[in-house]
């Protein structure tokens, strides 16, 4: 490899690790058979088990908040030492308002910190990932969040409806020597690729059903991982675990099984099926789950895929610190395991389907 | 003695004349319309006296019907344009307190004469609007930003005290029941119909454990009392003479959660006991006492505060018989919130003038024999501010 | 619409922070600058944990304008840990029978929206213990 194709790794001045970090699921899941009872008679297979559905009262913001929180809880810093709080979602609450202020004046970041939210389909939260490791490794800052959260839509009979979930995860990063998991090196891959949106206004985004696949969610996620074990000099054996974005259950085991990973690689951070796609806090989510699992020394492989579209590829190895500081918040599998199962009219009610007006 | 509520000077302000009208849906009635009958009707009770002034108790018209200074819209309206006229509000304690201020005005002798009216127009809106005005009695902040209503308020309350005494879910049935019966030869309730035992338990839940039998209906509603000084009284009348003997009232918290004790009415304890004190008399000397029963827990908790049962104990004269027209303290004896219907600020004016026809004799099959000193207290929110008037027989 | 009375209180809404009194040390929430046990001045801020139970409870199905979305919804009387009542709604239930006295923890949620198009208004509410045994 030479010179100018090793400046592709991304790798900041100072050594940056994660110092604490957050998980959220909403309790409410619906069952992906209740969607295809509604819209198929029940036949034809369903891609996950059941997603995970906010309460009437959640939203991105909230549920941030949360998430945020169990990352300080572990990080068990002064958030006044936070110069950014970072949302990256799709289903911010406001078209033009910030969800970050709000997350870091209820986590008390405010009032000198940068807030901000970030928007790149599904990679957002890693967008967010991606810059906060600049910003803590240039030294600007000790301190930056980065969240990924999502509320995904989808429209009432479409595909994605049986996969569009909720829930996410709040990172902060800071100096590795105090982190539980330090970076290695990280990697953007991004191109213009027309496989989902939403245009402005839309309540429900539309995608290129087959054309997500083969030029867009693999094209993207294979080359970001290619990529980044070229850069760091790792193989697919180096890693315990790895973290792909995971749109249904299928995409991340055939891109795995694709790049040489083994199943058992993959499974620790693959939630889909229990709580849904979340968008953009689906990988972020997974690392979260890894966090919970992982031991010292273990390497962690994260690529998160954004449509539109590009790719964030992360290396990390978890530090012997980890252990002592994840049973601080509630663990991943916590939120996963408090569930009530709810019906697809309570579903339309929750999520605003029902016309009210 | 409160030194809140001192005795006043020995004075002769008596009761004029009153009036009661229907309390119900009167789409046809507008607010002014509706307050001209009451004040038409009062001042023929008093033999055609004209007041010098108007207190208008009100506490949701600027909400519901987006109308303020009523004072000088009611005054004009009802032909005596030109008097002194202000509104008194203080929630459901509105009329109390618009009764107390020209109590207040006739005893400092710049008055001679003033109208006292209830009025309140529940109908111009209907729904959750008006579910939103009446939680504006609530603590804006920190309650009804919540979502809390006062009948949110009164269910915290029950849940609480039929936990805390430990009393059965049905313990406060009777208040409910009471007032039904009394309602029933009431031509101004808007429910005539008596309630069952079954039919309460079966009632539905419109705050749970609160149902709605335990619960007021808010209706249109207009009431008057026109006070006078002894010296301008006409000097022969059918009627015995009415004189108020005690006036008191007196504040707590808005909020459940800023009491000291949430199933303690300070404030209705404080005024009634203080009017006592003016009067010389204490709870076994009242023959009938019209609370404000908005919510039937409210009941046990005012008969608690004024003296008539034990903390915790009230519930139970509901169930022993005691007040019934015919038990130890009648109460609601025209139905009072519960049936009859509950109007806002005008609620206190219908309890005094109901006190007034009682001792008067005039309350006809609602009549609770041997009436000389009757009370009648009414409540703003959570009992947040509380008027206490005792009214004695010549 | 309504911004700034919303604004003004965002400390205490979206976090629990409330007020010690510097003289008796009692714990104020909803702060209110001055003390309600012995009166005196109590500007301190105080951060509450969160924790607390139920003192009581109920279920409101008949729901004013501004939260007929979420109807029905339970309301409550919260004893804070700390000491003071608060009035709060409980959110996300699930099948736990609720009772006087249930531990319950403080979430930052969705209390209403200001109208279809005003401001979202977001503050505490509590619901049952995610981890009971912590
Ligand atoms: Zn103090």
């Amino acid at each position: 490899m030479n010179a100018s194709q090793q400046d592709r790794l991304l790798k900041p001045m100072e050594e940056v690790g994660i110092v604490g970090y957050g998980a959220y699921i909403p309790r409410y899941r619906l069952p992906a058979k209740e969607v295809s009872r509604i819209w198929t008679d029940g036949e034809g297979g369903v891609p996950i088990v059941e997603k995970a559905v906010p309460g009437l009262d959640e939203d991105v913001i909230t549920m941030s908040i949360e998430a945020a929180r169990n990352a300080l809880a572990r990080a068990a810093i002064d958030p006044s030492e936070i110069r950014a709080v970072w949302v990256g979602s799709e289903s911010h609450p406001y078209a033009v308002k910030p969800s970050s202020t709000v997350v870091a004046e209820a986590i008390g970041a405010t009032p000198h910190t940068q807030a901000a939210d970030w928007e790149f389909a599904c990679k957002a939260g890693t967008e967010a990932l991606q810059a906060a490791i600049g910003l803590v490794g240039s030294g600007m800052a000790r301190y930056a969040m980065a969240i990924g959260m999502d509320t995904a839509q989808g429209r009432p009979g479409d595909a994605l409806e049986y996969t569009t979930g909720a829930g996410g995860a709040a990172i902060i990063l800071g100096p590795a020597k105090e982190s539980m998991a330090r970076f290695e090196g990280s990697y953007s891959y991004a191109t213009d690729t027309p496989d989902f949106w939403r245009r402005s206004n839309e309540t429900y985004p539309e995608h290129g059903e087959r054309f997500t696949g083969e030029p867009a969610y693999f094209e993207h996620i294979l080359t970001a991982a290619r990529e980044i074990m070229k850069l760091t000099d790792t193989q697919s054996e180096d890693f315990a675990h790895v973290v792909f974005h995971q749109p249904n259950a299928k995409f991340p085991m055939r891109a795995g099984r694709m790049l040489g990973f083994k199943d058992e690689q993959i499974k620790t951070g693959l939630l889909v099926s229990l709580i849904g796609n979340t968008y953009a806090g689906s990988p972020m989510i997974g690392l979260s789950a890894v966090l919970d699992k992982g031991q010292p020394g273990d390497r962690v492989l994260l690529v998160s895929y954004g449509s539109g579209a590009g790719s964030d590829a992360f290396v990390l190895s978890l530090t012997d610190r980890l252990p002592a500081l994840r049973d601080r918040a509630p663990r991943t599998q916590e939120y996963i395991d408090r569930r009530t199962e709810i019906d697809y009219a309570t579903y339309a009610r929750y999520r605003g389907k029902l016309a009210l007006k | 003695m409160s030194p809140r509520n001192p005795s006043p000077p020995a004075h002769d302000v008596f009761i004029a004349g009153v009036s009661l009208t229907k309390a119900g849906e009167h789409w046809q009635t507008s607010l002014r319309e509706l307050a001209f009958e009451a004040v038409r009707l009062a001042q023929i009770d008093a033999g055609g006296l004209v007041p010098q002034a108007l207190y208008v108790a009100n506490a949701f018209a600027p909400i519901l019907s987006h109308q303020i200074q009523l004072g000088a819209l009611i005054a004009d309206f009802s032909g005596l344009r030109g008097i002194e006229a202000v509104t008194v509000e203080a929630a459901g304690a509105s009329g109390g307190m618009a009764l107390r201020q020209a109590f207040l005005a006739l005893m400092s002798g710049q008055l001679e004469t003033a109208m006292v009216l209830g009025v309140e127009k529940m109908t111009d809106k209907i729904g959750p609007a008006v579910l939103s005005a009446l939680a504006t009695t609530t603590d804006a902040d920190h309650e009804a930003v919540h979502g809390i209503t006062p009948a949110a308020q009164a269910a915290l309350l029950m849940q609480r005290y039929l936990y805390e005494y430990e009393a059965p879910s049905n313990a406060l049935a009777g208040f409910s029941i009471n007032s039904h019966a009394n309602a029933v030869t009431n031509p101004n309730a808007i429910f005539q119909r008596a309630l069952s035992e079954e039919a309460y338990t079966k009632a539905a839940m419109v705050c749970e454990p609160l149902n709605i039998m335990d619960a007021a209906p808010s209706v249109d509603g207009a009431a008057a009392v026109l006070l006078a000084r002894r010296s301008v009284l006409p000097s022969e009348s059918e009627t015995p003479r009415v004189r108020i003997l005690g006036s008191a009232s007196a504040t707590s918290a808005l909020a459940l959660h800023d009491q000291p004790d949430i199933l303690t009415f300070t404030a209705a304890a404080e005024s009634a006991h203080a009017a006592y004190a003016q009067s010389g008399l204490k709870a076994k000397d009242i023959d009938v006492f019209e609370l404000h029963d908005q919510f039937s827990i409210f009941s046990a908790l005012s008969l608690e505060a004024a003296g008539f049962a034990e903390k915790g104990q009230g519930w139970r004269l509901a169930h022993d018989g005691q007040i019934g027209l015919q038990g130890r303290i009648p109460i609601t004896t025209f139905g009072g919130s519960t049936a009859r219907g509950d109007s806002g600020g005008a609620t206190g004016v219908y309890q005094l003038a109901e006190v007034v026809l009682q001792l008067q004799k005039r309350a006809d099959k609602n009549q609770v024999m041997d009436t000389k000193i009757g009370m009648a207290q009414c409540l703003g929110g959570i009992g947040s501010t509380a008027c206490t008037h005792i009214l004695g027989r010549e | 619409m309504e911004v700034s009375r919303h604004w003004r209180l965002k400390k205490q809404r979206y976090a629990l922070e409330g007020e010690v009194c510097p003289h008796c040390h009692a714990k104020i929430f909803p702060p209110r600058d001055v003390c309600p046990d012995c009166g005196l001045d109590a500007r301190t801020l105080y951060q509450f944990s969160g924790r607390g139970e139920v003192y009581s409870f109920a279920k409101v199905q008949d729901a004013p304008e501004a939260h007929s979305e979420q109807s029905p919804y339970t309301v409550a009387l919260i004893r804070l840990e700390e000491g003071p009542l608060v009035t709060a709604q409980l959110t996300d239930i699930g099948d736990q029978p609720l009772e006087v006295g249930s531990p319950v923890e403080m979430v930052t949620r969705k209390l209403r929206s200001d109208g279809e198009r005003g401001m979202l208004v977001y503050g505490y509410k509590f619901r049952p213990l995610l981890r009971p045994s912590i």
